[in-house]
């Protein structure tokens, strides 16, 4: 699993790429809870993510909530069609708003193109 | 916040490079502790235990680590192991112990068995795909994400329940969903439920059971056969592949509420899928075979149950997972409410008799955690016990009332002598439930066990020869009508009088006090071709078709419109029974003519009326079972109202039923009955 962070326009974009499974879920938790500042803006790029298990879809909730809390705005682009079919049947996508393109996930955020 | 480290996150034991410590024997089952897992398995006659580990999802074993003899509390054997993935483990049991079958034990020290806690199972991940694959138990999850969800605690008045099975409802191609044959795909059919108007479903057993735990190679598909109380079934989950079978269920519960729809569950604790000695070992025979089964003094397994064996209901232990596993599932899948299969099990001692009180039943009556689900009783079981009306119910139980089923179909067959039956009946049974109100009544003309109601009044005899057993199983007295031919016709004039007699049926469970259930897809003329009993058919036979909703739109119309007349109509949904004289009243019966009801035996025909105090909302029902036309003559309407015509079964659609704002005022004073027909009047202000 690998995770790189870059800022567009003051969002902060994350990309993440691999499996989200219980062997990668504990880093990458860790280097993302750090990246939810107070009020950020935050895109999850998860073209590159293939696999998502449940401790994969815990993270992400784990992160939306850590995001409300500090009342920052969390989008997510480029979920493959069997994770988003993952996530909608077991209720994890209620939460997010999900999109195809990074850019429409800059665009709503606010950033400017 | 200065926080001390617990002293028990350290291990204390080594065995082959795990790392364990002494265990909690409660809860029983697997649950996660800090750093490990917590093993927990009780068994009054084993002498040994050892837990199996794969940690590769249906890889081989890749451990077994023997519970040291100071791991062992009381009967109980707890172990924590640590460093596990709870995500992925996979777990099972081999307990060491007599095989001594006179005595009641059947221990088998080689075979691995699951977890009768475990909160999933392994091994069937996709319905009908698993082959033989052996079951194996699995942690996972319990956290979910409920949001601000409540169940919706609908008064037992006002339930209309709906009963489906999960992979039935939405597998057909023609349902048309994306997650077809799941409780993602019943989530996905949300709205049929809404616009028909039921507030409740009742699911088949999702307990998971093996669909290939038949001694053949049918496949069991109705599941009335638990292996795993504690687990939802995997193959009923569109996420069973990936193991989260817990999350797709608790979705799904929590979308239903979210539309205001409760969940029951068909709970099924008189027997489990391991059948008698013939029967496949998974679980509780070789974990502790003469605690939990009930059996008779040579050893061999009582059955009451009709299924090989009976469950050991009402010894402590077994009470006790009975009571923890619905709390679970109130607690941890917030569902509404249970059916409780051949419930009269439930009343008997552990050598069968029928216990005057019995504790299983009075702890599930009192327990905290279940104070506000509801708790149906089905009260008979297979060993000739019928409790029907005196179940012991402790203020909770109501019961599916298998006599409103019988009485009705008899009274709308147009068989002599029903009239008296039938008026209790509409009342919500007060000849049954005296001292409880109807609405411990569940009315039904039809449920999953029997016809279908398309196929009620299309068979005189039940048709189950495809199930393998030379049509001896299944109900042979269904009180069914063919309506003059055996089974699919083109005949106009016989089609025409079925689509009555299922108006005709649904008027009638629809106008009567107490709690009215439907069957999945009665709503549109469902048919399994005449089989009473298809318990073992995974096909179209049993699988709710779709394009049904279009081709009997009209009959589809007709219930819809029907459980609007019972929301807006409160005086059908009182949760007291009527009273029937005097100035009081507000259930009047008449005959053809006003106050002249006819209680012979040859009379078939009945009206009533359900007069609401304002006048408003009153409501005038005739009902012709005979196979001549009649006139019937209602009484007046309520002062200042006038009667409207809203339902009548002998008119071509959409004459049939109207809604009630569109109602005609009845012309003339008296209503012409076709043969075996029923007519409902509305009381409106005005005119």
């Amino acid at each position: 699993m690998n995770m790189t962070v870059e800022q567009r326009d003051g969002v902060k974009v994350v990309e993440l790429q691999g499996d989200l499974d219980t062997t990668t879920v504990p880093t990458v938790h860790a280097g993302l809870i750090a990246e939810v500042a107070d009020g950020v803006r935050l895109v999850l790029d998860m073209h590159g993510v293939r696999y998502m298990s449940s401790a994969g879809l815990r993270l992400m909730l784990s992160v939306y909530r850590k995001a409300q809390e500090r009342g920052g705005d969390l989008v997510l682009v480029g979920l493959s069609d069997a994770i988003r079919d993952t996530m909608e049947v077991t209720g994890f996508l209620n939460f997010f708003q999900a999109y195809e393109t990074l850019e429409d996930g800059l665009r709503v955020l606010g950033a400017p193109r | 916040m200065s926080s001390v480290e617990r002293i028990d996150l350290h291990p204390t034991h080594q065995h082959d490079g795990y790392r364990l410590r002494q265990g909690r024997p409660l809860p029983y089952g697997a649950h996660r502790v800090p750093g490990g897992i917590n093993f927990s398995v009780a068994s009054m006659h084993a002498t040994a235990c050892t837990l199996v580990l794969y940690e590769s999802p249906g890889g081989p074993a890749t451990a077994e680590i023997p519970f040291p003899p100071e791991f062992r509390i009381g009967n109980v054997f707890a172990m924590v192991v640590f460093d596990l993935d709870a995500e992925t483990i996979e777990y099972g049991y081999k307990l060491d112990g007599p095989w001594d079958p006179v005595a009641g034990h059947r221990f088998e020290p080689d075979r691995v068995l699951i977890d009768p806690y475990a909160r999933a199972v392994a091994g069937r991940p996709v319905w009908n795909a698993g082959g033989q694959t052996a079951l194996r138990s699995r942690v996972g999850f319990d956290d979910f994400d409920w949001e601000s969800d409540q169940p919706p605690r609908i008064p037992m008045a006002d339930l209309v329940v709906y009963e489906l099975h999960v992979r039935g409802f939405t597998r057909h191609p023609s349902a048309g969903v994306r997650f077809p044959g799941t409780f993602g795909g019943l989530r996905e059919k949300i709205p049929h439920l809404l616009e028909l108007g039921v507030n409740c479903v009742e699911l088949m057993p999702v307990f998971e059971f093996d669909e290939h735990g038949m001694p053949d190679d049918r496949l069991d598909y109705w599941g009335y056969s638990t292996l795993g109380y504690f687990a939802p079934k995997a193959g009923y989950a569109a996420t069973g592949p990936l193991g989260m079978q817990v999350d797709e269920f608790k979705n799904m519960v929590k979308t239903l509420h979210a539309h205001g729809i409760e969940v029951v569950l068909d709970v099924v604790f008189n027997h489990t899928g391991e059948g008698d000695e013939r029967g496949q070992t998974v679980s509780f025979r070789g974990i502790d075979n003469k605690t939990w089964y009930m059996l008779a003094p040579d050893g061999t397994y009582r059955n009451f149950s009709g299924t090989g064996n009976t469950l050991n209901c009402n010894h402590p232990m077994v009470r006790g997972m009975v009571l923890e596993c619905l709390r679970a599932w109130v607690a941890e899948y917030h569902v509404d409410g249970f059916r409780f299969d051949l419930a009269s099990i439930l009343g008997r001692d552990t050598q069968g008799h029928v216990l005057d009180n019995p504790p299983l039943l009075e702890n599930l009556a009192h327990d905290p955690v279940l104070a506000h689900v509801k708790l149906i009783a089905e009260a008979w079981d297979a060993g000739g016990l019928y409790q029907v009306g005196n179940f012991p119910d402790y203020g909770r139980f109501i019961e599916w009332n298998g006599r409103y089923r019988d009485d009705a179909r008899r009274f709308l067959r147009g068989d002599a002598g029903q009239a008296k039956a039938i008026a209790q009946r509409i009342q919500g049974s007060p000849d049954l439930y005296a001292w409880r109100g109807p609405t411990a009544s569940v009315n039904f003309v039809t449920c999953h066990d029997g016809f279908t109601l398309a196929d009620l009044w299309a068979y005189d005899r039940k048709h189950n020869l495809a199930n393998g057993e030379q049509n001896r199983d299944g109900a042979d007295h269904n009180d069914s009508w063919n309506c003059g031919v055996e089974g699919p016709t083109d005949n106009p004039a016989v089609r025409a009088l079925r689509g009555r007699m299922a108006r005709n049926s649904l008027t009638l469970l629809l106008l009567s006090r107490g709690v009215p259930m439907l069957l999945m897809g009665d709503e549109m003329g469902r048919t399994q071709q005449g089989n009473n009993n298809p318990y073992c058919h995974d096909s179209p036979l049993t699988w709710v078709d779709w394009t049904l909703a279009e081709k009997n739109a009209d009959l589809l119309r007709f219930v819809r419109l029907l459980l609007v007349l019972r929301r807006v109509c409160p005086v059908l949904r009182r949760p007291r029974f009527p009273v029937v004289e005097g100035p009081d009243a507000d259930l009047v019966f008449h005959g053809v003519e006003p106050r002249t009801p006819e209680w012979a035996d040859w009379a078939r025909t009945l009206a009533f009326e359900w007069r609401e105090a304002e006048g408003a909302g009153s409501l005038y029902a005739a009902f012709n079972m005979h196979w001549q036309a009649h006139t019937f003559v209602p009484p007046p309407a309520p002062a200042g109202c006038r009667w409207h015509a809203v339902v009548d079964t002998h008119a071509a659609p959409p004459a049939d039923i109207v809604p009630i704002d569109e109602a005609p005022p009845m012309p003339g004073r008296s209503l012409a009955l076709g043969p075996r027909s029923v007519q409902v009047l509305v009381a409106r202000r005005g005119g």
